[in-house]
Formats: structure tokens, C-alpha cells, sequence
């Protein structure tokens, strides 16, 4: 039964995935895209540590952990920009 | 305890993908950029922490691990918002006509008066 | 060949649509800051789909230089190009409000 809750789960964060993609590729402002990618980045890091699950394999959280900083600083340097501060 | 323990993570799974999922909905159907923040960053943030403590309670040998990409996400995301949201509204983002207050431009007009 | 999961599979094909439509808009913008967000995007899916190929070192190399050093380099370059070239016509404004001009091509 657990397999079949993991398998939802995954099935579900796919379609998150599309939705962030579709307000990614359609936009209509460089903002919307900017906080679609960092949607997307969230969604990654659960995607990552969903592998992690399924492959049994606990060194993948280290990629998890990066982008979990990353994401952060990629967001704080774009809004800078955007604000002709940087 | 054992038998417990893997039902509670898989339906905690569950339950921060949908969050994720609502996050991403969110995203597709608000009218602005100001509302669209609003729905991607806080549902997606309690989607993940969601899903982080359902592998936790999978896989209890990674739970220190989990916690700490919890805590950084958990401390990091409302930031990025924040500050993306502020850049939007200097950089006079559109607004939908459905918005009644906008307290940030009032107080930045009575700062200039 | 080891067969893989039908839920891997899946989930490998949904990160190559991802990673094909990020990489179209990669091409087709015509804002560049629109163009770098959609390489740092391909970078990301990269990385989880080195993931599912077991590789976890070369996809931390991914996350750390492809999405996050390229990408912050980029807007950092970005930035001093537009500074130094104040009555250029090119870099055309408005990036945040530009809800009139859609950044994707035709």
C-alpha cells in the first residue's frame, strides 16, 4: 500500500512540474518566469529526494541540499537585477 | 511502531504533493504576478516540507539530513519571495483590477507628501 | 540492459518534455534575461535526469556550476554591460512591466 502512496505522490509532483512549465514557457513578464523557475527548483528538490527514495540511496540528498541553497541565491541575484541594483 | 510508521510517511507524501500540485494550479490560474507569488511560494513551501518529513518518516536513517534541507528551504523561501515581490511592485508590475488595497504604494505616497 | 521501473520511466520522460520546452524557450526568447532563466531551467532538469542515470558527482557539478555559477555570471555580466552602455537602445527596458511585448518569439 505504501508503494502505491509513493507511486500518487510521484504521479502528482509530474503534474505540478507541467503546470510550473506551461507558466515558464508562457509568461507574460520576466517576474512570472522568475517565480516559476523558483517553483520548479522547490519541485526538484522533492523530485530528487522522491529518487532518493525510490533507488534507496542517500547520497542524492547532497544534490537536494545545493539546490536547496542555490535556489535562494539565484532568486536574490535576479530580483537585484530587476531592480537595476546589482 | 514500525508498522506505523511507514503508512504515516506515505500518506504525508501524498499530501505534500498535493500541495505541490495546488502550488502549480495556483501558478496557471491567478490574475497577476503579485497573486501568482502569493500561491507559488507558500503552498510549494509547505508541499516540500511535507513530502521531506514523509521520506523522514520512510527512511529514519536520513532524517538529519532531511531536517536540515527543511530548515534552509523553510528560511530561504519566504525570503526569495519577499524580495521578488518587492522588485515586482518597483518595477510597477501590473496589477489586477480585482486588487482593492495597496497599502505599499499608499505608504510611499505619504512618505513623498 | 537492466530494465528500469515503469515509475522512473515516467518520470524521466515528463523530465525530458520539461528539459525539451525549457531549451525552446532558451532559444526562442528575445530577452536575454529570459533566455538565461530558461539555461539555468535546463541545467536543473539535467542534473535530476544525471540522477536517474546514477551518476550523484556528476550531477552535483550540474547544480553547482551549470545552474547556479552560469546562471548568477550571466546576470552579473549582464548587468555591467547595461551599465556601461547607459543610451543603448538594444537592452530594451521595462523588462518587469512588459506585459505588452511577449518575451517568446513568434
Amino acid at each position: 500500500m505504501v508503494d502505491l502512496l509513493i507511486y500518487l505522490a510521484a504521479a502528482l509532483t509530474g503534474l505540478a512540474l507541467l503546470l510550473a512549465l506551461y507558466r515558464f514557457v508562457k509568461g507574460p513578464s520576466t517576474a512570472d518566469r522568475v517565480i516559476a523557475f523558483d517553483v520548479l527548483t522547490i519541485i526538484g528538490i522533492t523530485a530528487i529526494a522522491l529518487l532518493a527514495l525510490l533507488e534507496g540511496r542517500g547520497i542524492y540528498l547532497d544534490v537536494a541540499l545545493v539546490y536547496a541553497l542555490l535556489s535562494f541565491l539565484g532568486v536574490i541575484v535576479i530580483a537585484r537585477y530587476l531592480e537595476r541594483g546589482l | 511502531m514500525e508498522s506505523l510508521l511507514a503508512p504515516l510517511g506515505g500518506v504525508l507524501l501524498v499530501a505534500g504533493a498535493t500541495f505541490l500540485l495546488l502550488g502549480g494550479l495556483g501558478l496557471v490560474r491567478m490574475p497577476d504576478i503579485f497573486n501568482r507569488i502569493q500561491a507559488g511560494a507558500k503552498a510549494t513551501t509547505l508541499g516540500t516540507l511535507l513530502s521531506l518529513a514523509g521520506i523522514a518518516c520512510l527512511q529514519p536513517a536520513w532524517a538529519a539530513k532531511l531536517l536540515l534541507i527543511g530548515l534552509f528551504i523553510l528560511f530561504t523561501n519566504p525570503l526569495s519571495s519577499h524580495v521578488l515581490a518587492r522588485a515586482a511592485h518597483r518595477g510597477g508590475a501590473e496589477k489586477s483590477p480585482l486588487t482593492a488595497v495597496d497599502r505599499l504604494a499608499e505608504d510611499q505616497r505619504g512618505d513623498q507628501a | 540492459m537492466n530494465s528500469m521501473s515503469p515509475l522512473i520511466l515516467g518520470l524521466s520522460v515528463l523530465l525530458c518534455v520539461t528539459l525539451i520546452g525549457a531549451a525552446l524557450v532558451a532559444i526562442r526568447a528575445t530577452r536575454l534575461p529570459i533566455a538565461i532563466l530558461a539555461a539555468g531551467l535546463v541545467s536543473l532538469i539535467a542534473s535530476i535526469l544525471f540522477l536517474v542515470l546514477a551518476a550523484p558527482d556528476v550531477a552535483m557539478t550540474e547544480a553547482a556550476i551549470g545552474s547556479g555559477l552560469t546562471t548568477f555570471l550571466f546576470f552579473f555580466v549582464l548587468a555591467r554591460v547595461r551599465g556601461a552602455e547607459k543610451d543603448g537602445d538594444e537592452l530594451a527596458g521595462d523588462e518587469l512591466a512588459g506585459v505588452k511585448h511577449d518575451g517568446v518569439g513568434k
